[in-house]
């Protein structure tokens, strides 16, 4: 009788090596980004206009300590990227969870309890939806003045949609189990059948979803910089860096290819890192 | 009084009133089990839904009442009515792949309900889970509370659902199509595991099926329903030795026989249908105008 479990509960999965790169390139981010001033070379904000525009390390006429060269004024770009990664992972965090948040609790609710409150909030979110996103943060951040809470804000107000529809279709299926029904015929509330029973069957999606927004938060942070909208000018910002990088990319390619190559990573790294968690996350899958 | 009565119920979809079931009444008996059969979409399942108080959003209650143990359950405010029923009633679902909550342990399923909801102690409830596994027989039941629901197969889903409705000794049970979403062989355990804690249990039952097969062997009593109308109500000796209704004679014609396996599949003949479809039109026109 014991075999009828056939082995499934048996199978164990490996973490992938899909999950191993993409948590230690993050790791690595946020160790650099926590000891910044330990681990940079350089002050990412001391001019040297005797250093400018030094090339990468192994091309000839490169100095010694500014490994990956410095910009047109002097600057060491390695000290700017890891700087930079400060305020990159602050957002990807902070907006990631607070979007996470409030857009998985709004489907969460129109999904499962479906009436009036779902119409309130697919009504709100085709709305939301039909404002271009990075128009509509650009003005935003104009509007109420640029600095870090400007640019969460904006991400929150912008990219809670991305969960909220997600989450609610999920959560419409899941209301469709016969397990829903048996909660309620055992007499649990509408909400604690929400929080009980959809909630942890959702969980696996809403991971998945978090680390994507994660890396769309720290795109739409290197677009704000890009267009000089982000935190004041001085702080070094991915984005900033390649809107630089851009001006002399035939003079000083690596000023604006590294910030790039950087920002390409780290957003696959969110990314992957939500695949790789949902196969552990999911029981169904585990 | 009978424990369970459902008086002149009429449900119809809130989009465009269309009927589902039209007038229907019928009688349990504590203890007793009582069949409801018909064809997909005659309305069996929405009967037992409307007495669990899981009708699907889209359906409306346009009249009747439902008394369960001497209270008509139609007449309580929402939380109150989901009190009673959880405390009298429970659900044996159709499709056990779906009916377990696929991201938690088996244990907690079971136990919740008693903890949260009836008020028992956690050790008492998980006392009695671990009973209740056994009686369904899954061995070793101490290991399976601790298991996913995907670990599991599905007739052994099935008598976990089982044990799981009879937890808080209930008097009425649900059964909703049970025996469906398993194959043949595990369709038999199962029926003859509901059949003895029925039985042991003095649990009453309501049978929803399109198995006449499996109405004999389980039930006392049935409903015939068609397109929500109830066209005859007996007791399982009657209508196996002289169903009333021609409609219940010519689906036990087509019931294939065991005992002739070569002999061709008898559909319900036209005429009787005709002869339904044309009574159902009747009684709308009566009702709806």
């Amino acid at each position: 009788m014991a075999d009828l479990t056939d082995g499934r509960g048996a199978v164990k999965r490996r973490i992938g090596t899909r999950l191993w790169l993409a948590g230690g390139w993050l790791t690595l981010l946020l160790l650099a980004a926590v000891f910044a001033p330990l681990v940079a070379p350089q002050d990412p904000l001391a001019q040297d206009l005797f250093l400018t525009r030094l090339p990468p390390f192994w091309e000839k006429g490169a100095e010694a300590g500014y490994w990956l060269g410095t910009d047109s004024l002097g600057r060491d770009v390695l000290s700017r990227i890891i700087y930079g990664a400060r305020l990159a992972l602050v957002v990807a965090l902070v907006a990631g969870s607070i979007t996470c948040i409030i857009g998985s609790a709004l489907g969460l609710m129109a999904g499962f309890l479906r009436g009036w409150v779902d119409l309130v909030i697919s009504r709100l979110i085709d709305i939301w939806m039909a404002f271009p996103p990075v128009l509509f943060s650009i003005l935003l951040i104009a509007v109420i003045g640029p600095g870090l809470h400007s640019i969460i804000l904006a991400i929150v107000i912008i990219d809670w949609t991305r969960f909220a529809r997600v989450i609610r279709a999920e959560a419409m299926a899941q209301g469709a189990m016969d397990y829903v029904a048996s909660a309620q015929v055992a007499g649990r509330g509408r909400i604690g059948t929400m929080l009980r029973e959809i909630l942890p069957n959702v969980l696996p999606t809403i991971v998945v979803l978090l680390t994507l927004e994660m890396g769309i938060a720290v795109i739409v942070e290197a677009i704000l910089s890009f267009v000089n909208l982000s935190i004041s000018t001085d702080d070094p910002t991915w984005g900033g860096m390649i809107a630089e990088g851009r001006a002399s990319v035939y003079q000083a390619w690596w000023v604006l290819v590294f910030p790039l190559i950087t920002l390409f990573l780290t957003v696959l790294a969110f990314s992957q890192l939500g695949e790789g968690l949902k196969d552990r996350f999911d029981p169904v899958l585990r | 009084m009978s424990f369970l009565s459902v008086k002149n119920l009429t449900l119809r979809l809130r989009d465009n009133r269309a009927p589902l079931l039209r007038d229907v009444s019928l009688e349990v008996s504590a203890g007793e089990v009582h069949g409801l059969v018909g064809e997909s979409g005659a309305g069996k399942s929405m009967i037992g839904k409307a007495v669990l108080g899981i009708l699907p959003r889209a359906v409306e209650i346009a009249g009747g009442e439902i008394w369960l143990d001497g209270v008509d359950l139609l007449a309580l405010p929402p939380a109150a009515r989901r009190k009673r029923v959880g405390g009298l009633a429970a659900l044996i679902p159709q499709d056990p792949l779906t009916a377990l909550n696929p991201s938690r342990r088996i244990g907690p399923q079971i136990t919740d309900r008693l903890v949260d909801i009836l008020g028992w102690k956690r050790a008492e409830a998980e006392a009695r889970a671990l009973d209740l596994l056994g009686e369904v027989q899954i061995n070793d039941p101490a290991r399976v509370m601790r298991q996913y629901p995907h670990e599991l197969s599905g007739g052994m889903r099935q008598r976990i659902l089982i044990a799981s409705a009879f937890a808080a000794e209930p008097k009425l049970i649900v059964a909703d199509e049970p025996t469906t979403a398993l194959d043949v062989t595990v369709q038999k355990q199962i029926l003859r595991l509901i059949a003895g804690m029925q039985a042991r249990h003095g649990t009453a039952l309501l049978f929803v099926t399109h198995d006449l097969g499996v109405v004999s062997k389980v039930c006392q009593s049935l409903s015939v329903l068609y397109a929500g109308r109830i066209l005859e109500q007996s007791t399982v000796r009657d209508f196996f030795a002289a169903p009333s209704h021609p409609y219940s004679a010519a689906l036990l014609g087509a019931t294939p026989k065991y005992t002739d396996p070569e002999g061709s599949l008898t559909p319900v003949p036209e005429a009787i249908i005709a002869g339904l479809r044309a009574e159902i039109a009747a009684y709308d026109e009566a009702h709806h105008g």
